[in-house]
Protein backbone atom coordinates (compact mmCIF):
# COMPACT_ATOMS: atom_id res chain seq x y z
CA UNK A 1 0.00 0.00 0.00
CA UNK A 2 1.32 3.46 -1.01
CA UNK A 3 1.32 6.53 1.21
CA UNK A 4 -1.82 8.69 0.85
CA UNK A 5 0.19 11.93 0.91
CA UNK A 6 3.36 11.43 -1.15
CA UNK A 7 2.08 8.43 -3.07
CA UNK A 8 5.67 7.17 -3.33
CA UNK A 9 6.76 5.33 -0.23
CA UNK A 10 5.16 2.33 1.39
CA UNK A 11 2.49 3.22 3.94
CA UNK A 12 3.46 1.84 7.34
CA UNK A 13 1.32 4.11 9.53
CA UNK A 14 -2.40 3.43 9.36
CA UNK A 15 -4.57 5.92 11.12
CA UNK A 16 -8.25 5.57 11.84
CA UNK A 17 -9.98 8.74 12.91
CA UNK A 18 -13.39 8.93 14.47
CA UNK A 19 -14.79 12.43 14.25
CA UNK A 20 -18.48 12.99 15.01
CA UNK A 21 -19.06 9.25 14.75
CA UNK A 22 -17.73 9.29 11.19
CA UNK A 23 -14.84 6.95 10.63
CA UNK A 24 -12.07 7.72 8.16
CA UNK A 25 -8.85 5.88 7.42
CA UNK A 26 -5.46 7.25 6.39
CA UNK A 27 -2.38 5.33 5.25
CA UNK A 28 0.95 7.16 5.50
CA UNK A 29 4.64 6.46 5.10
CA UNK A 30 6.82 7.16 8.14
CA UNK A 31 8.19 10.45 6.75
CA UNK A 32 4.81 11.93 5.94
CA UNK A 33 3.46 10.71 9.28
CA UNK A 34 6.28 12.58 11.04
CA UNK A 35 5.52 15.76 9.11
CA UNK A 36 1.93 15.55 10.11
CA UNK A 37 2.93 14.91 13.70
CA UNK A 38 1.78 18.21 15.20
CA UNK A 39 -1.70 17.60 13.92
CA UNK A 40 -1.45 13.94 14.71
CA UNK A 41 -0.32 14.15 18.29
CA UNK A 42 -3.86 14.93 19.28
CA UNK A 43 -5.45 12.17 17.22
CA UNK A 44 -2.77 9.64 17.64
CA UNK A 45 -2.59 8.79 21.33
CA UNK A 46 0.76 8.35 23.03
CA UNK A 47 -0.45 5.00 24.27
CA UNK A 48 -0.78 3.80 20.69
CA UNK A 49 2.72 5.00 19.87
CA UNK A 50 4.16 3.33 22.94
CA UNK A 51 2.87 0.04 21.81
CA UNK A 52 3.73 0.69 18.19
CA UNK A 53 0.03 0.37 17.55
CA UNK A 54 -0.67 2.40 14.53
CA UNK A 55 -4.04 0.86 13.81
CA UNK A 56 -5.29 1.34 17.32
CA UNK A 57 -8.17 3.55 16.15
CA UNK A 58 -9.95 0.49 14.82
CA UNK A 59 -10.30 -0.94 18.28
CA UNK A 60 -12.33 2.00 19.45
CA UNK A 61 -15.54 0.70 17.99
CA UNK A 62 -17.68 3.55 19.16
CA UNK A 63 -17.32 6.98 20.62
CA UNK A 64 -18.76 5.51 23.80
CA UNK A 65 -15.49 3.73 24.60
CA UNK A 66 -13.54 6.96 25.03
CA UNK A 67 -16.11 8.19 27.56
CA UNK A 68 -15.63 5.32 30.03
CA UNK A 69 -14.40 6.79 33.27
CA UNK A 70 -12.53 5.29 36.24
CA UNK A 71 -14.67 5.81 39.32
CA UNK A 72 -11.65 5.88 41.64
CA UNK A 73 -9.47 8.59 40.03
CA UNK A 74 -11.77 10.13 37.41
CA UNK A 75 -9.51 9.40 34.42
CA UNK A 76 -11.37 8.66 31.19
CA UNK A 77 -10.19 6.38 28.43
CA UNK A 78 -9.58 9.22 26.00
CA UNK A 79 -7.15 10.87 28.47
CA UNK A 80 -5.29 7.59 28.70
CA UNK A 81 -5.05 7.39 24.91
CA UNK A 82 -3.56 10.89 24.81
CA UNK A 83 -1.05 10.60 27.64
CA UNK A 84 -0.28 6.90 27.61
CA UNK A 85 -0.40 6.68 31.40
CA UNK A 86 -3.19 5.31 33.55
CA UNK A 87 -4.43 7.18 36.62
CA UNK A 88 -4.58 4.44 39.28
CA UNK A 89 -4.88 0.68 39.73
CA UNK A 90 -8.68 0.86 39.38
CA UNK A 91 -8.35 2.14 35.79
CA UNK A 92 -7.43 -1.45 34.83
CA UNK A 93 -10.79 -3.02 35.71
CA UNK A 94 -12.58 0.14 34.48
CA UNK A 95 -11.02 -0.10 30.99
CA UNK A 96 -10.79 -3.91 31.05
CA UNK A 97 -12.04 -4.54 27.53
CA UNK A 98 -9.82 -1.95 25.83
CA UNK A 99 -6.74 -2.71 27.95
CA UNK A 100 -7.08 -6.45 27.39
CA UNK A 101 -6.62 -5.92 23.67
CA UNK A 102 -3.85 -3.37 24.19
CA UNK A 103 -1.89 -5.62 26.58
CA UNK A 104 -2.13 -8.49 24.13
CA UNK A 105 -0.73 -6.29 21.37
CA UNK A 106 2.13 -4.97 23.52
CA UNK A 107 3.19 -8.20 25.19
CA UNK A 108 1.79 -10.89 22.90
CA UNK A 109 -0.14 -12.19 25.90
CA UNK A 110 -2.71 -10.93 28.37
CA UNK A 111 -2.22 -13.54 31.03
CA UNK A 112 0.20 -13.02 33.94
CA UNK A 113 2.52 -15.94 34.74
CA UNK A 114 4.74 -14.46 37.43
CA UNK A 115 4.72 -14.04 41.17
CA UNK A 116 1.90 -12.70 43.36
CA UNK A 117 2.10 -10.35 46.34
CA UNK A 118 1.80 -11.79 49.84
CA UNK A 119 -0.80 -9.32 51.06
CA UNK A 120 -3.90 -9.09 48.88
CA UNK A 121 -7.20 -7.29 49.25
CA UNK A 122 -10.32 -9.38 49.91
CA UNK A 123 -11.52 -8.58 46.38
CA UNK A 124 -8.32 -9.86 44.76
CA UNK A 125 -8.26 -12.91 47.02
CA UNK A 126 -11.81 -13.73 46.05
CA UNK A 127 -10.86 -13.51 42.37
CA UNK A 128 -7.86 -15.77 42.97
CA UNK A 129 -10.22 -18.40 44.36
CA UNK A 130 -12.86 -18.66 41.67
CA UNK A 131 -13.11 -22.10 40.04
CA UNK A 132 -11.96 -20.67 36.71
CA UNK A 133 -8.86 -19.08 38.21
CA UNK A 134 -8.05 -22.19 40.24
CA UNK A 135 -8.31 -24.37 37.10
CA UNK A 136 -5.75 -22.10 35.46
CA UNK A 137 -3.48 -22.29 38.50
CA UNK A 138 -3.81 -26.08 38.50
CA UNK A 139 -2.71 -26.26 34.89
CA UNK A 140 0.28 -24.00 35.70
CA UNK A 141 1.25 -26.11 38.69
CA UNK A 142 1.19 -29.27 36.56
CA UNK A 143 3.27 -27.63 33.84
CA UNK A 144 5.81 -26.56 36.45
CA UNK A 145 5.74 -30.06 37.94
CA UNK A 146 4.73 -28.68 41.34
CA UNK A 147 2.54 -31.69 42.04
CA UNK A 148 2.04 -31.04 45.73
CA UNK A 149 0.67 -27.61 44.96
CA UNK A 150 -1.43 -29.09 42.14
CA UNK A 151 -3.04 -31.57 44.53
CA UNK A 152 -3.87 -28.76 46.94
CA UNK A 153 -5.51 -26.72 44.20
CA UNK A 154 -7.41 -29.78 42.93
CA UNK A 155 -8.86 -30.34 46.41
CA UNK A 156 -9.88 -26.68 46.59
CA UNK A 157 -11.67 -26.93 43.23
CA UNK A 158 -13.54 -30.06 44.37
CA UNK A 159 -14.57 -28.33 47.56
CA UNK A 160 -15.89 -25.31 45.63
CA UNK A 161 -17.74 -27.51 43.17
CA UNK A 162 -19.42 -29.42 45.98
CA UNK A 163 -20.48 -26.17 47.62
CA UNK A 164 -21.94 -25.04 44.34
CA UNK A 165 -23.90 -28.25 43.86
CA UNK A 166 -25.32 -28.47 47.35
CA UNK B 1 26.33 8.58 55.55
CA UNK B 2 25.69 11.45 53.14
CA UNK B 3 26.12 12.13 49.46
CA UNK B 4 29.84 13.01 49.73
CA UNK B 5 30.58 9.57 51.24
CA UNK B 6 29.51 7.90 48.00
CA UNK B 7 32.48 9.56 46.29
CA UNK B 8 34.98 7.52 48.27
CA UNK B 9 33.01 4.27 48.29
CA UNK B 10 32.86 3.02 44.70
CA UNK B 11 29.61 1.26 43.80
CA UNK B 12 29.63 -2.49 44.35
CA UNK B 13 28.56 -3.15 40.74
CA UNK B 14 31.67 -1.40 39.38
CA UNK B 15 34.14 -3.82 40.92
CA UNK B 16 34.67 -5.59 37.59
CA UNK B 17 34.17 -9.15 38.86
CA UNK B 18 31.48 -11.81 38.44
CA UNK B 19 30.65 -14.09 35.48
CA UNK B 20 31.81 -12.84 32.05
CA UNK B 21 33.11 -9.59 33.55
CA UNK B 22 35.51 -9.25 30.59
CA UNK B 23 32.47 -8.32 28.48
CA UNK B 24 29.59 -7.75 30.91
CA UNK B 25 29.96 -4.69 33.08
CA UNK B 26 26.84 -5.07 35.22
CA UNK B 27 23.40 -6.66 35.58
CA UNK B 28 20.34 -4.88 36.85
CA UNK B 29 16.78 -5.92 37.76
CA UNK B 30 14.08 -3.32 38.15
CA UNK B 31 10.60 -3.89 39.58
CA UNK B 32 7.73 -1.42 39.39
CA UNK B 33 5.18 -1.55 42.21
CA UNK B 34 2.13 0.57 43.00
CA UNK B 35 -0.11 0.95 46.00
CA UNK B 36 -3.62 -0.32 45.39
CA UNK B 37 -6.17 2.46 44.64
CA UNK B 38 -3.73 5.32 45.40
CA UNK B 39 -3.50 7.63 42.32
CA UNK B 40 -0.31 7.02 40.30
CA UNK B 41 2.26 9.88 40.65
CA UNK B 42 1.22 11.55 37.36
CA UNK B 43 -2.39 11.77 38.59
CA UNK B 44 -1.59 12.45 42.26
CA UNK B 45 -1.95 15.71 44.14
CA UNK B 46 0.57 16.92 46.71
CA UNK B 47 -1.16 15.18 49.57
CA UNK B 48 -1.32 11.86 47.68
CA UNK B 49 2.41 12.08 46.95
CA UNK B 50 3.25 12.83 50.59
CA UNK B 51 1.05 9.95 51.81
CA UNK B 52 2.77 7.53 49.42
CA UNK B 53 6.19 8.78 50.48
CA UNK B 54 5.37 8.28 54.14
CA UNK B 55 4.03 4.72 53.93
CA UNK B 56 6.75 3.54 51.54
CA UNK B 57 9.59 5.01 53.60
CA UNK B 58 8.14 3.40 56.75
CA UNK B 59 7.86 0.01 55.00
CA UNK B 60 11.44 0.17 53.70
CA UNK B 61 12.76 0.91 57.20
CA UNK B 62 11.40 -2.47 58.35
CA UNK B 63 13.57 -4.36 55.84
CA UNK B 64 17.05 -5.61 56.82
CA UNK B 65 18.61 -4.74 53.44
CA UNK B 66 17.86 -1.07 54.15
CA UNK B 67 19.31 -0.97 57.68
CA UNK B 68 22.04 1.47 56.74
CA UNK B 69 20.21 3.06 53.82
CA UNK B 70 20.29 6.75 52.94
CA UNK B 71 17.11 8.63 52.02
CA UNK B 72 17.27 11.62 49.69
CA UNK B 73 14.31 13.93 49.20
CA UNK B 74 14.94 15.14 45.70
CA UNK B 75 13.63 18.71 46.19
CA UNK B 76 16.24 19.23 48.93
CA UNK B 77 19.12 18.50 46.52
CA UNK B 78 20.73 21.00 44.13
CA UNK B 79 21.19 20.25 40.44
CA UNK B 80 24.74 18.92 40.80
CA UNK B 81 23.69 16.50 43.54
CA UNK B 82 20.73 15.26 41.51
CA UNK B 83 22.92 14.74 38.47
CA UNK B 84 25.49 12.97 40.66
CA UNK B 85 22.89 10.34 41.60
CA UNK B 86 21.86 9.93 37.96
CA UNK B 87 25.50 9.47 36.91
CA UNK B 88 25.85 6.68 39.49
CA UNK B 89 22.86 4.90 37.88
CA UNK B 90 20.94 5.17 41.15
CA UNK B 91 18.03 7.08 39.66
CA UNK B 92 16.57 8.17 36.32
CA UNK B 93 16.72 11.55 34.57
CA UNK B 94 12.96 11.70 34.94
CA UNK B 95 13.28 11.43 38.72
CA UNK B 96 15.72 14.36 38.83
CA UNK B 97 13.36 16.72 37.01
CA UNK B 98 10.12 17.88 38.70
CA UNK B 99 11.33 16.77 42.16
CA UNK B 100 8.08 17.45 44.04
CA UNK B 101 7.17 14.58 46.38
CA UNK B 102 9.97 12.35 45.08
CA UNK B 103 12.56 10.45 47.08
CA UNK B 104 15.43 8.04 46.53
CA UNK B 105 16.46 5.36 49.02
CA UNK B 106 19.91 3.79 48.55
CA UNK B 107 21.11 0.72 50.43
CA UNK B 108 24.65 0.16 51.66
CA UNK B 109 27.17 -0.50 48.83
CA UNK B 110 24.54 0.81 46.37
CA UNK B 111 23.26 -2.70 45.62
CA UNK B 112 19.63 -1.65 46.01
CA UNK B 113 17.92 1.62 45.31
CA UNK B 114 14.28 2.62 45.39
CA UNK B 115 12.80 5.59 43.57
CA UNK B 116 9.60 6.70 45.26
CA UNK B 117 6.99 8.52 43.16
CA UNK B 118 8.77 8.28 39.83
CA UNK B 119 6.37 7.02 37.12
CA UNK B 120 5.16 4.35 39.56
CA UNK B 121 4.95 4.58 43.35
CA UNK B 122 7.99 2.35 43.72
CA UNK B 123 10.76 1.56 41.29
CA UNK B 124 13.07 -0.90 43.00
CA UNK B 125 16.44 -1.71 41.43
CA UNK B 126 19.14 -4.24 42.26
CA UNK B 127 22.59 -4.06 40.64
CA UNK B 128 25.33 -6.69 40.40
CA UNK B 129 28.76 -6.77 38.81
CA UNK B 130 29.17 -9.07 35.77
CA UNK B 131 26.43 -11.29 34.29
CA UNK B 132 24.48 -11.99 37.44
CA UNK B 133 20.78 -11.32 36.91
CA UNK B 134 19.87 -14.32 39.05
CA UNK B 135 21.60 -12.91 42.14
CA UNK B 136 20.04 -9.49 41.50
CA UNK B 137 16.64 -11.23 41.22
CA UNK B 138 17.15 -13.16 44.48
CA UNK B 139 17.88 -9.94 46.36
CA UNK B 140 15.06 -7.92 44.82
CA UNK B 141 12.54 -10.78 45.11
CA UNK B 142 13.11 -11.02 48.83
CA UNK B 143 12.80 -7.22 49.24
CA UNK B 144 9.56 -7.32 47.21
CA UNK B 145 8.15 -10.11 49.42
CA UNK B 146 8.90 -8.15 52.58
CA UNK B 147 7.32 -5.03 51.11
CA UNK B 148 4.23 -6.87 49.90
CA UNK B 149 3.77 -8.19 53.42
CA UNK B 150 3.37 -4.62 54.64
CA UNK B 151 1.87 -2.74 51.69
CA UNK B 152 -1.10 -3.69 49.56
CA UNK B 153 0.24 -3.65 46.00
CA UNK B 154 -1.94 -3.05 42.93
CA UNK B 155 -2.40 -6.52 41.43
CA UNK B 156 -4.89 -8.57 39.42
CA UNK B 157 -4.60 -12.37 39.19
CA UNK B 158 -4.86 -12.37 35.37
CA UNK B 159 -2.79 -9.22 34.64
CA UNK B 160 -0.26 -9.27 37.46
CA UNK B 161 1.20 -6.07 38.88
CA UNK B 162 -0.54 -2.93 37.63
CA UNK B 163 1.65 -0.04 36.49
CA UNK B 164 1.10 3.52 35.25
CA UNK B 165 2.19 2.48 31.75
CA UNK B 166 0.75 -0.75 30.30
CA UNK B 167 4.13 -1.58 28.74
CA UNK B 168 5.26 -2.59 32.26
CA UNK B 169 2.16 -4.50 33.39
CA UNK B 170 2.49 -8.14 34.47
CA UNK B 171 5.74 -8.97 36.23
CA UNK B 172 6.53 -5.23 36.00
CA UNK B 173 10.11 -6.44 35.74
CA UNK B 174 12.88 -5.17 33.53
CA UNK B 175 16.18 -7.06 33.48
CA UNK B 176 19.08 -5.28 31.81
CA UNK B 177 22.69 -6.11 31.16
CA UNK B 178 25.41 -3.58 30.36
CA UNK B 179 27.78 -4.99 27.73
CA UNK B 180 31.09 -3.72 26.42
CA UNK B 181 31.28 -4.67 22.74
CA UNK B 182 34.31 -2.93 21.19
CA UNK B 183 35.31 -5.79 18.87
CA UNK B 184 31.81 -6.07 17.36
CA UNK B 185 31.94 -2.32 16.70
CA UNK B 186 35.48 -2.44 15.20
CA UNK B 187 34.59 -5.35 12.93
CA UNK B 188 31.39 -3.51 11.91
CA UNK B 189 29.11 -6.33 13.03
CA UNK B 190 27.34 -4.41 15.78
CA UNK B 191 24.36 -3.25 13.69
CA UNK B 192 23.64 -6.80 12.65
CA UNK B 193 23.68 -7.89 16.29
CA UNK B 194 21.49 -4.98 17.44
CA UNK B 195 18.98 -5.68 14.66
CA UNK B 196 18.72 -9.31 15.77
CA UNK B 197 18.20 -8.20 19.37
CA UNK B 198 15.38 -5.84 18.33
CA UNK B 199 13.72 -8.63 16.34
CA UNK B 200 13.58 -10.76 19.48
CA UNK B 201 11.68 -7.99 21.32
CA UNK B 202 14.62 -6.84 23.39
CA UNK B 203 15.70 -3.20 23.65
CA UNK B 204 19.26 -1.91 23.33
CA UNK B 205 20.24 1.45 24.76
CA UNK B 206 23.28 3.51 25.70
CA UNK B 207 25.28 3.80 28.93
CA UNK B 208 22.66 6.00 30.59
CA UNK B 209 19.55 4.09 29.55
CA UNK B 210 16.45 5.27 27.80
CA UNK B 211 17.02 7.91 25.14
CA UNK B 212 20.82 7.88 25.39
CA UNK B 213 23.27 7.15 22.59
CA UNK B 214 25.69 4.32 22.92
CA UNK B 215 29.14 5.68 23.76
CA UNK B 216 32.42 3.95 24.44
CA UNK B 217 30.99 0.78 22.92
CA UNK B 218 28.71 0.21 25.91
CA UNK B 219 25.26 -1.21 25.23
CA UNK B 220 22.47 -1.91 27.67
CA UNK B 221 20.17 -4.75 26.64
CA UNK B 222 16.84 -5.35 28.35
CA UNK B 223 13.54 -7.24 27.96
CA UNK B 224 10.56 -5.39 26.47
CA UNK B 225 7.87 -7.91 27.30
CA UNK B 226 6.73 -8.12 30.93
CA UNK B 227 3.42 -10.00 30.68
CA UNK B 228 2.98 -13.67 29.84
CA UNK B 229 6.27 -15.04 31.17
CA UNK B 230 7.35 -15.56 34.76
CA UNK B 231 10.25 -13.56 36.20
CA UNK B 232 12.52 -16.62 36.03
CA UNK B 233 11.61 -17.27 32.39
CA UNK B 234 12.33 -13.66 31.45
CA UNK B 235 15.73 -13.88 33.15
CA UNK B 236 16.47 -17.17 31.39
CA UNK B 237 15.59 -15.57 28.04
CA UNK B 238 17.84 -12.57 28.67
CA UNK B 239 20.69 -14.82 29.80
CA UNK B 240 20.31 -16.95 26.67
CA UNK B 241 20.44 -13.92 24.42
CA UNK B 242 23.34 -12.28 26.29
CA UNK B 243 25.41 -15.50 26.13
CA UNK B 244 25.06 -15.43 22.35
CA UNK B 245 26.13 -11.81 22.15
CA UNK B 246 29.10 -12.60 24.42
CA UNK B 247 30.12 -15.43 22.12
CA UNK B 248 29.96 -13.12 19.08
CA UNK B 249 32.10 -10.52 20.87
CA UNK B 250 34.62 -13.19 21.95
CA UNK B 251 34.93 -14.41 18.37
CA UNK B 252 35.39 -10.88 17.05
CA UNK B 253 38.11 -10.25 19.66
CA UNK B 254 39.90 -13.46 18.67
CA UNK B 255 39.67 -12.52 15.00
CA UNK B 256 41.19 -9.11 15.68
CA UNK B 257 44.00 -10.64 17.75
CA UNK B 258 44.87 -13.22 15.11
CA UNK B 259 44.47 -11.13 11.97
CA UNK B 260 45.44 -7.69 13.14
CA UNK B 261 47.32 -7.79 16.42
CA UNK B 262 49.73 -4.89 15.69
CA UNK B 263 46.80 -2.60 14.75
CA UNK B 264 44.95 -3.58 17.93
CA UNK B 265 48.02 -3.09 20.14
CA UNK B 266 48.68 0.27 18.53
CA UNK B 267 45.10 1.45 19.12
CA UNK B 268 45.10 0.27 22.73
CA UNK B 269 48.50 1.72 23.69
CA UNK B 270 47.83 5.04 21.92
CA UNK B 271 44.59 5.32 23.91
CA UNK B 272 46.44 4.61 27.14
CA UNK B 273 49.16 7.08 26.12
CA UNK B 274 46.66 9.90 25.63
CA UNK B 275 44.85 9.16 28.90
CA UNK B 276 48.15 9.10 30.84
CA UNK B 277 49.43 12.34 29.32
CA UNK B 278 46.49 14.58 28.39
CA UNK B 279 45.97 17.81 30.33
CA UNK B 280 42.61 18.74 28.79
CA UNK B 281 40.10 16.07 27.81
CA UNK B 282 36.33 15.87 27.13
CA UNK B 283 34.13 13.18 28.64
CA UNK B 284 33.24 11.83 25.19
CA UNK B 285 36.92 11.33 24.26
CA UNK B 286 37.66 9.84 27.68
CA UNK B 287 34.91 7.25 27.42
CA UNK B 288 36.08 6.21 23.94
CA UNK B 289 39.71 5.85 25.07
CA UNK B 290 38.77 4.06 28.30
CA UNK B 291 36.84 1.58 26.17
CA UNK B 292 40.06 0.74 24.31
CA UNK B 293 42.02 0.45 27.56
CA UNK B 294 39.35 -1.86 29.00
CA UNK B 295 39.64 -4.02 25.87
CA UNK B 296 43.41 -4.02 26.35
CA UNK B 297 42.98 -5.37 29.88
CA UNK B 298 40.37 -7.94 28.79
CA UNK B 299 42.57 -9.42 26.04
CA UNK B 300 45.67 -9.30 28.27
CA UNK B 301 47.53 -6.71 26.20
CA UNK B 302 47.57 -4.28 29.15
CA UNK B 303 48.74 -6.04 32.29
CA UNK B 304 49.40 -3.28 34.80
CA UNK B 305 45.91 -1.78 35.21
CA UNK B 306 42.99 -3.18 37.15
CA UNK B 307 39.62 -3.36 35.35
CA UNK B 308 38.01 -1.88 38.47
CA UNK B 309 39.98 1.36 37.98
CA UNK B 310 38.68 1.73 34.43
CA UNK B 311 35.08 1.05 35.53
CA UNK B 312 35.34 3.60 38.33
CA UNK B 313 36.81 6.20 36.00
CA UNK B 314 33.83 5.86 33.64
CA UNK B 315 31.67 7.27 36.45
CA UNK B 316 34.22 9.60 38.10
CA UNK B 317 34.86 11.59 34.92
CA UNK B 318 31.19 12.56 34.55
CA UNK B 319 30.43 16.28 35.10
CA UNK B 320 28.65 16.14 38.48
CA UNK B 321 31.23 13.71 39.89
CA UNK B 322 34.09 16.05 38.94
CA UNK B 323 32.34 18.92 40.69
CA UNK B 324 31.70 16.86 43.82
CA UNK B 325 35.35 15.78 43.89
CA UNK B 326 36.50 19.39 43.54
CA UNK B 327 33.88 20.62 46.00
CA UNK B 328 32.74 23.48 43.79
CA UNK B 329 30.96 24.32 40.56
CA UNK B 330 33.22 24.00 37.50
CA UNK B 331 32.76 25.40 34.01
CA UNK B 332 32.93 23.00 31.10
CA UNK B 333 36.55 23.95 30.29
CA UNK B 334 37.58 23.72 33.96
CA UNK B 335 36.03 20.25 34.05
CA UNK B 336 38.12 19.13 31.05
CA UNK B 337 41.28 20.09 32.97
CA UNK B 338 40.14 18.48 36.23
CA UNK B 339 39.12 15.34 34.33
CA UNK B 340 42.56 14.97 32.76
CA UNK B 341 44.26 15.34 36.12
CA UNK B 342 42.07 12.70 37.79
CA UNK B 343 42.74 10.26 34.94
CA UNK B 344 46.51 10.81 35.15
CA UNK B 345 46.38 10.19 38.87
CA UNK B 346 44.31 7.01 38.54
CA UNK B 347 46.07 5.46 35.51
CA UNK B 348 49.52 7.00 35.79
CA UNK B 349 50.25 5.93 39.35
CA UNK B 350 51.05 2.39 38.17
CA UNK B 351 54.57 2.39 36.71
CA UNK B 352 55.11 0.98 33.23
Amino acid sequence: MQCDICGKKKATVHLTEIVDEQMSEMHLCEDCAKEKSVQMEQQFGLADLLAGLTDFGKQVKSVEAVKIECSNCGMNYDDFRKFGRLGCSECYPAFREQLGTLLKKIHGSNRHHGKAPIKMSAVVKEKMETIEELRYQLQQAIENESFEKAAEIRDKIRELEQQKNS
Amino acid sequence: MNLEDFLYHPSEWLKGTGPHSNIVMSSRIRLARNLSKQPFPNKANRKNLMDTLEVVEAALKMINYFNEAVIFHIHELDNVDRRFLVERHLMSHEHATSPEGKALVVSKEEVLSVMINEEDHLRIQAMQSGLNLTEAWNVINSVDDSLSNQLEFAYLPDWGYLTACPTNTGTAMRGSVMLHLPALVMTKQINKVLAAIAKLSFASRGFYGEGTQASGNFYQISNQVSLGHSEEEIIQNINGLIRQVIEQEEQARQALLIQNRPMLEDKIFRSLGILRNAHIISSQETVELLSMVRLGIDVDIIKDIDRKNVNELLIMIQPAHLQKIDGKKLSSSARDIKRASIIREKLGATAL
